[in-house]
């Protein structure tokens, strides 16, 4: 067995190993709830028989480790409890299950996310790559200039300036993305264009700058020099030995900024009231809704452990150290 | 092919009053003052001068490539009539890698990763369509056997990062080769390897040139290496040039005092005097780090006091391990350090503070041996204060005394790291140790970053507070001669074993262990036909 | 130059000394090099920091102070208006420099307290010690950052100690890593080893010879982290989980204004309003960012410099 497979399974053992550690810690944060939150979640239907078979159905007679196995075991089959809202009218339990919640959700966030990152990676690339090529030029430091602006602004004012010129003054698009299962895709797209381009300012900056500082770092190893010494003429220079190079460092660039477009999309979500994960997340978290917001940060942080261990891959399959070892 | 070399002796690269300035600290500095060069096709020229004497420089101009952030301001370079200020980029590409060729001094940072040799080896012919591939790939097949690199016929198909550093050294002069240029500019290629990894690929080197009837330009700051490949020998200073001469004539009667002290280190000799005072004994001494894995074997040696005791060996061989064993800082796994006569705790944090005061260190790099953020002063005062309780005034005084005892003066007592030379911070190095009034100082490589005309005072300076405040040297070194101007006596050192121990004149004379043989004999000479005779009693 | 070789003395050898300048004399210089972002930053920074500091003296009215129209337009003794309460705007934003930017200067200390001295220690330590912060930061870090916020946010609530405390551990994740980073390559210099054989002992080796050679770094990372935790808790607030009313935060008082964009056409003053608070965030992020980009410009190759 070639030895970079050993490599990669050992990383994706760490992934495991480090995804068990994480539901541990979303799990056991309930733990520090106070110890009348049952009665708070069900309010005015609160009694004593009540109040008990809620504690439990959610387990809570059972020791902690235990709780946590049928937790996993649950997620796993798909099922992530029951949302908290919807159990103190009186007397009857309108709770939804939270995969029912969650589910129709996820798929908008992705493609909101897949919107984005379809105009956003080639865009950043090519803008990275040419301002290192042609570093210190008036575009390098224009580029340089802005993308340092952009990546100070917080996403909602960029959102809202969006909002202000495209929707409010020059009403071209819509300020509302309010999609559900049944919008045909060409009316998706045309919803989701504000939003999506909010999520691809913020994330060109961050990737355009990467990949601009990795390019840079790699124009300047000795062996370029070196075939610029061969005759080797510039243009081929870039193909024939910088690029194949150049993949590492850029498919770490792409996968570590996709982690932070799952984070960005929480407050686009919000502000352009896009029926995504990330708005579930926030109202479930200002009505104090556990299961539904351990289910977020779950899918969440899954996603984003997902991402980092795909470029860590990529690190390691793109490194010809490790793919022709000695 | 033959028909574009003309015959042997024509002028092929006439450099005239070639200025070059770089850009660094946001101001133009001059690195070449105006220098002459001619050389003839098929002749060897070995460029030397110490760091900052500008032959990197020198060497790319002479091809008409700057590095990023240098400039020719003025002068002319012509290579074979054409003049390499004036082209265009596209025409000194053309001549790039196929009639000049380029070989740097790291081999493993020149090679691109993502290839394989035998591509990389063979790209600049292809890339002027010198050659059909596969003849390009055969003559390559062929170079590689000629420069004696193990299985020639395959090696090609290695990574870069697969094969060692002195092959890659040889394969970067076979892809200078592969085109079959007029001129080839070595850039310190041996610098980095081993003395016996160096003396291989010099022979392969040369002989390669020779055959070949290359002109070359050979860069170095060692004059015993060029002695061995060059024609004529220019020796640089300061972006100047200091004199020329055919090299027998430089090697016999240099003119200018700055070239005679280039080997003035030779010169010294100290005289043996044997002792049985032994001041640190090491017995039976094995060790390992952390994996396990041994790194010293039985080591045993015995050190008498005010005497020096260099240890010698290659990289690998343990001798800086041995140095952190005395320290305590590598407790061994069996034996024990000795010191007057009584056992020393194996580990540092269990000595006392007494016993720590009397061994003290001196480091080989004085650029990270020092604090950047602490003046001349603070460092050497930190022992004063302490070891011995030293404040204000009488610290002050003492530190100014150990600054005349380093022949530094006292402008210097507020001076911060970066303000100083490479041997001045070696100086403050030796006086911080002295500092503690030690019995023993353990020098581990100390002249080794240093270029010659310096190490010889450093080295001198060593001698005189040897002499006169009897204090005892353990001397680590991979330079025979700093071991002939310094040692008393020698331990010789390979893969973490003791080879050989006793006086300097016992071990300096032959009958010699073979690890010793192959050591001292792979010591160039300052002796032009050392490697020819080398080369001919190998048969 | 080339014939003074005979007798050898130290002093004869030319080194590249360097003209010694005071740490005023140098500070000068550069600020008077720096390019027009980087005034254009300090400038910025300077002037937020005034309003910060004397915010009370400055505001017309009090943060809470209830005025009885609300959404009033701009002009007459509200510059800005009043917003969905009837609370004026411009006072709510002078003190709001105060809140969020003491709120996130405090968070960013303590993450540097936490982090930073971590980082040294898991440095210094090395093995077992070093292994095991290191590992327990990536499972920390393997939560997106927001995301834990929210999560801990409803555990914990909102309150403004709450919140300090979880973003500052939060953060300091980032804070170990760099400080451990930049620790480990002092560690290994041999002026600490040689420290070590002397005999000193840890907290002088820390303070003494590690801690002056990291604080470039450090230095700018707390402006990045600062920008980043400022942000951070503008976006909280703006979702309504950060900092909670009647303290005035400019975070919340983009979400209590934000219908008012939609009336762009037909009063533009009254769209901007909500834009003020946000442009507020914005603009010290950029100053911020600005100076930071040309510290680590200035520091990468002049460590040197005094």
């Amino acid at each position: 067995m070639h030895p970079i497979l050993g490599t990669i399974i050992q990383r994706l053992l760490l992934g495991l190993v480090t995804l068990f550690f994480v539901s541990l810690i979303i799990f056991s944060s309930v733990e520090f709830l106070p110890g009348d939150f049952t009665e708070a979640i069900l309010g005015q239907a609160a009694t004593e028989e009540t109040v008990a078979a809620f504690r439990r159905e959610l387990g809570l007679d059972q020791p902690a480790y235990m709780r946590y196995f049928n937790w996993v075991g649950s997620v796993m089959q798909g099922d992530l409890g029951s949302s908290f809202s919807g159990r103190n009218a009186s007397g009857v339990d309108r709770s939804r299950a939270v995969i029912d919640l969650v589910a129709p959700r996820l798929g908008n966030t992705l493609f909101l996310a897949g919107m984005a990152a379809v105009i956003s990676v080639p865009l950043a690339l090519l803008l990275g790559i040419t301002a290192a090529l042609y570093r210190n030029s008036v575009y390098d430091r224009t580029v340089n200039a802005l993308t340092l602006t952009t990546i100070s602004f917080p996403e909602f004012f960029l959102a809202y300036l969006l909002i202000l010129f495209f929707s409010s003054l020059w009403p071209v698009f819509p300020s509302l993305a309010n999609v559900n299962a049944e919008t045909e895709l060409a009316e998706r797209i045309y919803k989701c264009v504000l939003p999506a381009l909010t999520l691809t300012l913020v994330i060109v900056a961050h990737m355009m700058r990467m990949t601009r500082a990795a390019l840079i770092n790699l124009l300047a190893s000795p062996y370029i020099e070196m075939s610029q010494l061969k005759g080797i003429s510039k243009a081929k220079v870039i193909l024939r030995h910088a690029l194949p190079n150049a993949w590492a460092p850029i498919a770490t660039v792409i996968a570590f900024n996709l982690a932070y477009l799952v984070v960005g999309v929480v407050v686009v979500e919000v502000v352009f009231v896009y029926p995504g994960i990330g708005q579930l997340m926030v109202d479930a978290v200002t009505t104090r809704d556990i299961p539904v917001v351990q289910a977020c940060a779950l899918i969440f942080a899954t996603t984003y452990i997902l991402l980092n261990l795909t470029a860590d891959i990529l690190g390691i399959v793109t490194n010809p150290r490790l793919l022709h070892p000695r | 092919m033959s028909t574009k070399r003309g015959k042997k002796g024509d002028v092929l690269l006439e450099m005239k009053d070639v200025k070059v300035d770089g850009f660094s600290d946001e101001r133009w500095h001059k690195i070449i003052k105006g220098i002459d060069i001619t050389l003839h096709r098929g002749e060897v020229m070995g460029l030397i001068g110490e760091s900052g004497a500008g032959k990197s420089t020198l060497g790319l101009a002479a091809m008409g490539f700057t590095k990023p952030g240098c400039k020719i301001t003025s002068g002319s370079i012509i290579f074979d009539g054409q003049d390499l200020v004036l082209a265009s980029d596209e025409e000194k590409r053309a001549l790039w890698g196929t009639r000049i060729a380029y070989v740097a001094q790291s081999a493993a940072a020149s090679f691109n990763p993502a290839h394989r040799l035998l591509d990389q080896t063979v790209e600049a012919s292809l890339n002027q369509g010198l050659q059909p591939r596969a003849a390009a790939e055969a003559d390559a097949r062929d170079l590689y056997g000629q420069l004696q690199l193990p299985d020639p016929e395959n090696i090609g198909d290695r990574y870069p990062h697969q094969v060692s550093g002195g092959q890659l050294q040889r394969m970067m002069t076979a892809m200078a080769m592969s085109p079959r240029p007029d001129l080839i500019i070595f850039d310190e290629p041996t610098t980095a390897l081993d003395v016996t990894t160096q003396v291989e690929v010099l022979v392969a080197m040369r002989e390669i040139v020779e055959k070949f009837n290359t002109a070359a330009l050979y860069i170095t700051h060692d004059l015993a290496v060029v002695a061995q490949m060059a024609d004529v020998i220019k020796v640089l200073r300061y972006g100047n040039e200091v004199e020329e001469a055919e090299t027998r004539q430089m090697l016999e009667s240099p003119k200018e005092d700055y070239t005679k002290s280039l080997w003035s280190v030779r010169a010294l000799e100290k005289t043996e005097s044997p002792s049985d005072d032994v001041v640190l004994s090491i017995d039976n001494v094995d060790a390992a780090y952390g994996g396990g894995v041994k790194v010293l074997h039985d080591v045993s040696i015995r050190i008498p006091r005010g005497r020096t005791v260099a240890v010698v060996g290659e990289s690998g061989s343990g001798k800086s391990t041995t140095a952190r064993v005395i320290t305590g800082l590598l407790p061994p796994m069996t034996g024990s350090v000795q010191f007057n006569g009584e056992p020393l705790p194996a580990a540092l944090k269990d000595r006392t503070k007494d016993q720590l005061q009397r061994i003290q260190m001196i480091y080989q790099s004085a650029d990270t041996a020092m604090n950047p953020r602490q003046t001349i002063a603070e460092t050497i005062g930190r022992p004063l204060e302490f070891y011995h309780g030293l404040t204000g005034k009488a610290k002050q005084e003492r530190i100014l005394e150990l600054l005349e005892m380093i022949e530094l003066d006292q402008s210097f007592y507020d001076r911060f790291p970066n303000e100083l030379s490479g041997g001045q911070k070696q100086r403050v190095c030796i006086a911080r140790a002295l500092a503690a009034d030690p019995e023993i100082i353990i020098c581990d490589e100390v002249t080794s970053a240093l270029d010659q005309i310096v190490q010889e005072g450093i080295l001198k300076l060593l001698l005189r507070l040897q002499k006169d405040y009897n204090i005892t040297y353990l001397f680590i070194t991979h330079d025979i001669a700093v071991v002939q101007a310094i040692s008393d006596e020698i331990v010789v050192m390979y893969q973490g074993a003791v080879v050989e121990q006793g006086g300097k004149n016992e071990i300096m004379s032959p009958p010699y262990p073979d690890y010793t043989q192959l050591l001292l004999n792979s010591v160039p000479d300052m002796d032009p036909d050392w490697l020819t005779n080398l080369v001919e009693a190998r048969g | 130059m080339t014939d003074s070789t005979q007798s050898y003395s130290a002093a004869a050898e030319v080194g590249q000394l360097r003209e010694r300048r005071t740490r005023w004399q140098i500070i000068k210089i550069e600020l008077a090099k720096a390019p027009y972002s980087a005034w254009f930053g300090l400038i910025v920074i300077a002037f937020y920091l005034f309003v910060a500091l004397f915010a009370p003296l400055l505001a017309p009215h009090g943060e809470a102070e209830i005025f009885s129209q609300s959404f009033a337009p701009w002009g007459g003794e509200h510059v800005f208006g009043t917003d969905q309460i009837g609370r004026d705007i411009f006072s709510r934003l002078i003190f709001g420099a105060r809140n969020t930017m003491g709120i996130a200067l405090a968070t960013t200390l303590m993450s540097f307290t936490i982090g930073g001295g971590l980082g040294l220690v898991a440095a210094i330590s090395g093995g077992w010690t070093d292994q095991l912060l290191s590992r327990a930061v990536d499972v920390l870090m393997a939560i997106p950052g927001l995301i834990f916020a929210l999560m801990l946010l409803t555990i914990f609530g909102s309150s403004i100690l709450s919140l300090i405390m979880i973003i500052a551990v939060l953060d300091s994740t980032r804070v170990f890593r760099l400080t451990r980073s930049v620790a480990v390559s002092v560690v290994v210099m041999d002026y600490v080893e040689a420290a070590k054989l002397r005999g000193e002992k840890l907290p002088w080796i820390m303070r003494r010879e590690i801690l002056p050679n990291i604080m470039p770094p450090l230095i700018a990372e707390f402006g990045l982290r600062f920008s980043f935790v400022f942000l951070t808790i503008a976006a909280l607030s703006f979702l309504g989980l950060g900092i909670q009313p009647p303290t005035a935060d400019w975070g919340s008082m983009v979400r209590d204004n934000a219908s008012m964009i939609q009336f762009a056409k037909y009063d533009l003053t009254a769209a901007l309003t909500p834009m003020i608070p946000a442009g507020a965030i914005a603009l010290l992020t950029v100053a911020v960012n600005f100076v930071v980009d040309w510290f680590l410009h200035k520091t990468s190759g002049l460590n040197d410099e005094h």
